[in-house]
């Protein structure tokens, strides 16, 4: 899928970062970002890599465009599962592939 | 710590301005009835814009001459048979394979990679390469990533694969490669597409100037676009005036997100590790470089060259009945929609799918078995 997830950067540690996607924390990496991520920034993830940094201006109407899709989903929704599979496909813990 | 709240006036101005949504569907029914000719035909190559056509219903407001067709833009959908063949040959030999929940029901030549689960192979869901890594870091066999996806989801697979990796995993690569196919496509005599709507995130990736030789051999314009329904619309609005006035040129109307040359760490994560070669698409046609494999440096990863694929003794079984009449091929061409086909939502529904398109989110007859395939403009929001 396309559309990945945008997310904000909780801490950075090397190539790995902690990201919280609307109260989830994942772990991210950062290998492909083409641009310096510190905590704060948002990222867009896709299958747990960082493809984008979000230029600051962007991230509300980025975010409105999650959150109306996940507020307004029926639970068999397409894009909603879609996304909700995105963050699932997000690193759990230190000790994952990240490490 | 939960996110910020959303800016109240960047959700409204941006994303359900249902005014400017007006504004631009106007716009679009006034520049197809300026060319003049019917059907005006363009494609998109991307499942999650026709999940945003669809869930908002923006189909509904297109004018009658203007066919918005969904493209081969599914990577489930056109991974070959014998793509899935190799996949459940490696399984039935015993090789434990890790792949996307869409990819386990698609039908190979014989069976999908359910039916040999039925019959005892050891088949894993996983949401990320990273994801298979780790399983093959917990288990004693051998651990196949059966790996699909267009180029931003190759870029994972590159990018795990350049990580450290435990000795009992491998790739059985499936991965595709958009830019190619969109080629063939422009040639199909049957779809006379006259404009491409490119997927913004892939762009993210390859950056816009990809498309400019193509636009030059074709002369067909390709508009870059994002995911919001005023996103598709105005990028739409675009392609038509780009058709109307016979000026074929890339335009990128999602710059928030694209540049001219695109993400360039990740191309070079892409090409250290994967290499164009040709191979078919499902129910389409060969596609020259369409297919992304393992270059030589990664052969000790590359499950076609680690383990004999035992593909003829899969082949002795007769191929399914029912998959003969299903109409995927021509889907994904722009030649038919699902509603032409007379599988679809009767034999053919999503829990058991003849065809691949039924069998992912990002395929159209699946996207439309959900959303209600042209649906009315009165469930937008």
């Amino acid at each position: 899928m396309c559309l990945g997830v945008p997310g904000r950067v909780v801490e950075v540690e090397g190539l790995n970062a902690t990201v919280d996607f609307w109260g989830v924390r994942r772990q991210v990496r950062l290998d492909i970002v083409d641009q310096a991520v510190a905590p704060g920034d948002y990222i867009l993830n896709h299958v747990g890599f960082a493809i984008r940094r979000i230029p600051a201006e962007e991230i509300g109407e980025t975010l409105a465009l999650y959150e109306t899709l996940l507020d307004q989903a029926r639970r068999d929704d397409l894009m909603a599962a879609d996304v909700r599979n995105e963050i699932e496909a997000t690193g759990r813990g230190n000790d994952d592939a990240a490490s | 710590m939960p996110l910020p709240r959303i800016d109240a006036a960047a959700r409204e101005i941006k994303f359900r301005n249902p005014e400017l949504a007006r504004r631009l569907s106007s716009r679009i029914a006034e520049l197809t009835a300026e060319i003049g000719r019917s059907p005006v035909s363009v494609m998109h190559v991307c499942g999650s814009h026709e999940q945003a056509i669809a869930r908002w219903g923006l189909r509904a407001t297109f004018p009658r001459d203007l066919n918005v067709i969904m493209g081969p833009g599914c990577p489930v959908c056109i991974t070959d048979m014998p793509e899935v063949d190799e996949g459940v040959a490696l399984a039935r030999q015993g090789v434990v394979i890790a792949t996307y929940g869409d990819m386990v029901k698609v039908p190979g030549t014989v069976m999908s990679l359910a039916g040999a689960q039925a019959e005892g192979a050891d088949i894993r869901v996983v949401y990320s390469a990273g994801q298979a890594v780790e399983l093959a870091r917990a288990e004693s066999k051998e651990v196949v990533f059966f790996a699909t996806g267009f180029e931003t989801t190759a870029v994972a697979t590159a990018a795990v694969l350049r990580g450290p990796v435990p000795p009992n995993f491998s790739v059985l690569s499936a991965h595709k490669y958009i830019p190619p196919v969109m080629e063939i496509v422009a040639e199909m005599p049957e779809t006379r597409v006259e404009g491409f709507l490119a997927a913004g995130h892939a762009a993210t990736i390859t950056g816009w100037g990809i498309f400019e030789p193509f636009v030059q051999r074709h002369r067909i314009p390709v508009v870059v676009a994002g995911f919001e329904p005023l996103d598709i619309l105005s990028g739409l609005a675009r392609l038509i005036e780009l058709v109307r006035d016979g000026t074929p040129r890339v335009v990128n109307m999602f710059p928030r997100c694209v540049t001219r040359e695109g993400n360039r760490r990740a191309q070079e994560e892409l090409w250290s590790v994967f290499r164009p070669v040709g191979g078919r698409w499902r129910g389409i046609a060969h596609v020259p470089n369409g297919n992304l494999r393992l270059t030589d440096a990664w052969a000790h990863l590359d499950a076609r060259r680690r383990f004999t694929i035992d593909l003829a003794g899969l082949w002795d079984y007769a191929p399914a009945t029912l998959a003969a009449d299903c109409i995927c091929g021509n889907i994904m061409s722009g030649i038919a929609s699902p509603t032409d086909c007379t599988l679809f939502g009767k034999e053919c529904v999503p829990d058991t799918p003849v065809g691949a398109c039924m069998v992912s989110s990002e395929g159209t007859c699946k996207i439309w078995h959900q959303y209600g395939g042209i649906p009315n403009l009165g469930d937008m929001a």
